[in-house]
């Protein structure tokens, strides 16, 4: 069967199409390009905010919207890190690992992440609200440990910023964003 | 160091709001484009050819020769020319670009706008990576402001001329810095990197000439209308001109983004700038110029300057992208590499056969030999996998995966031999073994 992709069961979230609205959006995008097809990333990125995540009937929208065959846009979503082929928690945590951020520890963070979420590491704790990841390098390697909640970076972290930061979220009273750390770019040690 | 700090790219920087027009123009913002619409482009491709200024992306490329290889008009036919700011910023240890853009996003677009004109070009994307949501945002307020001003877009300070500049999103794939997987991704396809030649500036984006830039280097470009190729050239060394970020990480005191002439002294970056090591810690090693390039001593460290040249005489390794990752003597050096190795195993495009199962062969080894469960025969596969990368992939991201592997083994084989737990061996050849 050409372009068909496996298809899970229960996807969520019912038919799915654009408001008006979305759709004249969508052909201001196309208009900056010279082909539709440009405007793949840019019109994924618009209905995973929209659904959360990019089930099969949404990736097959995405094609139909812009005259693309379904297979291609599915190569193109598998293809980036972001792009969410199955749904997360409210809120989608990921702590860089990579080398600068490892030497002023992120093992820790994430340890401590660990316990106060009492989730391991690619799990979504029991509420729905939290999921945890690893990621690589975030281009905030000299204000680490850091991680990135949703599109906001949470830089300079300690055990106790941390529990700000979750408690915040969890009480519904998060801290305003953006956090004043991504206005630095040179930072006084942790270390007195 | 008394040298003289001049400060080109972060003259913005730190005044309040100085990402608004009103704050940018006060101090000087879009001058230098108002100057640029009324010279030739050819002319502005000429400053920036004498001002010597080098790609700051990561090789080191004069800019203004690769503006230059973009064909005449009578060449290209009815094709049109683009220009891509790349603002990727993936690789470990550098994080400037981001600063760049937050703090000065007008200087960027003012960049951009006079670099189109210069290669002929009548639209700019800007590629930045899906993380960087945050930093678009305040971009896209910028053009937004400087479109209603007339800067950007349809005749441009009633001169007539056309640039429109875009933003663009990635979502996640370190190699779509790469400057053919960018495009690739551009277009709307997998961030694939493609063989060169053909060239992006004669066959790039869209199958058109296209000129790809670091946020860096075209950040410098007002600076070098408004002051000239000399003033420029007065600054950093003969063949390094003018002033470089460098983004300092790891264990030093005060890490950051530092805004230095090239030449400078690395063991003053690192004790002046950086505020030198924690209290009584010593230097282990150090990476001078993002993950991907060879590690440093701290003998070598002590001998090198910051430019293209010095860290390759010194050290054979490369100013890069100039993030400076400091490791002192707590340090696992083997820990290290397999976690930067753990990096490049998961980045890869999966293309090439050597650069898939390359770098994940050399992940596993080291993460065995990090546990203490690998041999000194594993070390020799190790080496050999990495020889056997470099330079039989599509694009430099294997050589890249492959540097930090053979540097490690060549300067610090005690540590991995360590790890296995025999001395280093008399006949140890860090280089052999490359099949030809
Ligand atoms: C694996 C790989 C990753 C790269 N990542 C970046 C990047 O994140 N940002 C960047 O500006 N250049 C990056 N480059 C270099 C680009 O391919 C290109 O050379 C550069 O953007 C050209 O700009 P410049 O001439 O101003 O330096 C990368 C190259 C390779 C091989
Ligand atoms: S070298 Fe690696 S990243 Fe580059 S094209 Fe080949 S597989 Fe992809
Ligand atoms: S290493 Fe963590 S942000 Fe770069």
């Amino acid at each position: 069967m050409a372009g068909a992709f496996p298809r899970p069961p229960d996807q969520g979230h019912g038919p799915v199409s654009w408001t008006d609205e979305e759709q004249a959006r969508i052909e201001e995008i196309c208009a900056r390009y010279p082909t539709r097809k440009s405007a793949t990333l840019p019109v994924l990125w618009m209905a995973q905010r929209k659904w959360g995540w990019l089930s099969y009937d949404v990736m097959k929208l995405v094609a139909e919207t812009l005259g693309q065959p379904p297979s291609e846009v599915y190569a193109v979503a598998t293809f980036y890190t972001m792009l969410k082929k199955q749904p997360t928690g409210t809120y989608l945590i990921q702590v860089c690992h990579t080398l600068s951020c490892q030497l002023v520890g992120a093992e820790e963070i994430i340890a401590h992440l660990k316990k106060k979420l009492g989730i391991e590491e690619g799990e979504t704790t029991p509420d729905g609200m939290f999921t945890l990841m690893r990621v690589e390098c975030l281009a905030s390697c000299g204000s680490g440990p850091m991680m990135q909640i949703d599109d906001d970076y949470y830089e300079q972290l300690t055990p106790d910023a941390i529990d700000a930061i979750i408690d915040g979220l969890r009480s519904g009273q998060p801290l305003p964003l953006p956090r004043p750390e991504v206005n630095k770019w040179t930072f006084r040690s942790l270390e007195s | 160091m008394d040298v003289p700090k001049p400060r080109i790219l972060t003259r913005r920087w730190g005044l309040e709001g100085s990402h608004t027009l009103a704050v940018a123009r006060k101090h000087g913002a879009y001058e230098s484009l108002r100057k640029a619409l009324t010279m030739e482009p050819s002319a502005i491709t000429q400053v920036v050819k004498d001002s010597g200024l080098r790609g700051r992306g990561g090789a080191g490329f004069p800019t203004g020769v690769k503006w230059g290889f973009v064909p005449p008009p009578e060449k290209r036919g009815d094709k049109p020319v683009y220009l891509i700011c790349n603002a990727d910023e993936s690789e470990p240890g550098t994080f400037k670009d981001r600063y760049c853009i937050w703090n000065d996003p007008h200087a960027l677009i003012e960049g951009c706008l006079i670099a189109a004109w210069a290669i002929g070009a009548k639209t700019a994307y800007i590629y930045l990576r899906g993380e960087f949501k945050f930093v678009k945002d305040r971009l896209d307020a910028a053009l937004a402001e400087a479109r209603e001003a007339g800067l950007v877009g349809r005749n441009i300070l009633g001169t007539g001329i056309d640039i429109d500049v875009w933003t663009h999103l990635g979502a996640g794939a370190y190699i779509c810095g790469e400057e053919t997987a960018l495009l690739s991704s551009l277009e709307g396809g997998r961030g694939q990197p493609k063989l060169k030649p053909p060239f992006p500036a004669v066959e790039g984006a869209w199958r058109c000439p296209t000129i790809v830039n670091n946020v860096e280097t075209l950040q410098v470009v007002p600076w070098l209308i408004e002051h000239g190729a000399a003033a420029y050239r007065a600054i950093g060394t003969e063949k390094s001109p003018g002033t470089k970020l460098f983004s300092c990480s790891g264990h030093i005191r005060r890490p950051g983004v530092y805004e230095l002439p090239l030449g400078y002294p690395m063991i003053e970056l690192l004790n002046d700038e950086c505020g030198g090591l924690h209290d009584g810690r010593t230097l282990k090693a150090v990476i001078p110029g993002g993950s991907s390039v060879p590690v440093m001593t701290p003998d070598e460290v002590a001998r090198a300057t910051m430019d293209y040249e010095s860290i390759n005489e010194v050290a054979g390794s490369y100013l890069g992208s100039g993030g400076f990752i400091v490791m002192d003597d707590r340090t696992d050096l083997v820990a290290a590499l397999a976690n930067l190795l753990r990096f490049y195993a998961h980045e890869s495009c999966g293309q090439c056969s050597p650069c898939r199962e390359g770098t994940g062969w050399m992940h596993s080894i080291l993460q065995r030999l990090a546990a203490g469960e690998a041999t000194e025969f594993d070390i020799a596969t190790l080496r050999d996998v990495a020889n056997n990368i470099h330079s039989r992939t599509i694009c430099f991201f294997g050589a890249s995966a492959a540097m930090p592997v053979q540097s490690f083994l060549k300067k610090f084989p005690e540590e991995f031999f360590g790890r296995a737990g025999v001395d280093v061996p008399d006949d140890w050849q860090p280089r052999a073994a490359s099949a030809k």
